[in-house]
């Protein structure tokens, strides 16, 4: 699966992204809003799928695109890798200060 | 680390080798040290995090130009075991006005050796937060706060 960082590290592929959230739509009327090729906005519509922030519908022959708004899921993530550097960053201050306090140089 | 459970709360845990008193006033004195930089909804750079450890105070960043981002109230202050703050900001990266509409973020500190200390995080009631991310969507044109959002935590994973 398509890292999620990786796949919003892109400002046109955020475009799209936004695009998409903004309500379904066709990668035609992705296009058409944007300075960029079908293809192209294709390509960027894969990425963002493999990463699973877009799902995508067969409507007869067009494709639909969604965002994948299972936002709790996304927000619990992203507050786990912060929360997780920050308590990293405590240990190491909260231990180098003990050490510094009980050993002075 | 992990140990969540509940789908609307993040649970972590880390033990850190230091007596209980210490680890409860760094994590309190030394807050700016401790807090991720990388999250930050001023304008400009931040120059420090500021927590005021006493019930009903903030949690603030002040940027490099003075100006000053409050993202938290502190809801307990019980030295040295527990620190519960409020969590004041939307999943679109804003500022929640709304206190029904925040979260809130409890850490207990369990001494478990004479130099060694057991600290638990909580950020509990994420499903509050529900109203404010539907409407992401509409904050997320272009490169608004979302994608900004994401592009942040990104360089914060990878640091």
């Amino acid at each position: 699966m398509t890292d999620v960082w990786y796949a919003v590290s892109d400002s046109t592929r955020r475009q799209v992204l936004a695009r998409v959230a903004a309500g379904p739509c066709s990668v035609g009327e992705i296009a058409d809003a944007m300075p960029v090729s079908m293809a192209a906005v294709s390509q960027h519509l894969k990425i963002l799928r493999e990463a699973g922030l877009v799902s995508m519908t067969p409507a007869g022959r067009r494709r639909i695109y969604q965002a994948r708004l299972e936002g709790l899921a996304e927000l619990r993530a992203e507050l786990e890798t912060y929360w997780t550097q920050a308590l990293h960053s405590f240990k190491q201050v909260a231990e180098a200060s003990y050490l510094a306090a009980k050993e002075p140089q | 680390m992990s140990i969540t459970r509940e789908p609307t709360s993040v649970d972590l845990e880390i033990t850190v080798d230091v007596p209980v008193e210490h680890a409860f006033k760094v994590f309190t004195e030394d807050f700016d040290r401790i807090k991720p930089r990388e999250h930050n909804m001023l304008p400009v750079e931040i120059a420090e995090t500021v927590l005021e450890p006493r019930a009903g105070g903030r949690v603030y960043d002040r940027g490099v130009d003075g100006s000053t981002c409050q993202w938290a109230r502190v809801l307990v202050v019980e030295p040295p075991h527990r620190l519960v703050i409020s969590w004041d900001i939307t999943p679109a990266f804003q500022l929640e006005p709304d206190p029904a509409r925040c979260s809130e973020v409890e850490f207990t500190f369990t001494s478990v050796g004479p130099e060694q200390t057991h600290v638990r995080l909580e950020h509990r009631h994420l499903d509050r937060h529900g109203a404010g991310w539907q409407g992401w969507r509409d904050r997320a044109a272009g490169d608004s706060a979302w994608g900004i959002y994401l592009e942040r935590f990104r360089a914060l994973a990878e640091a």
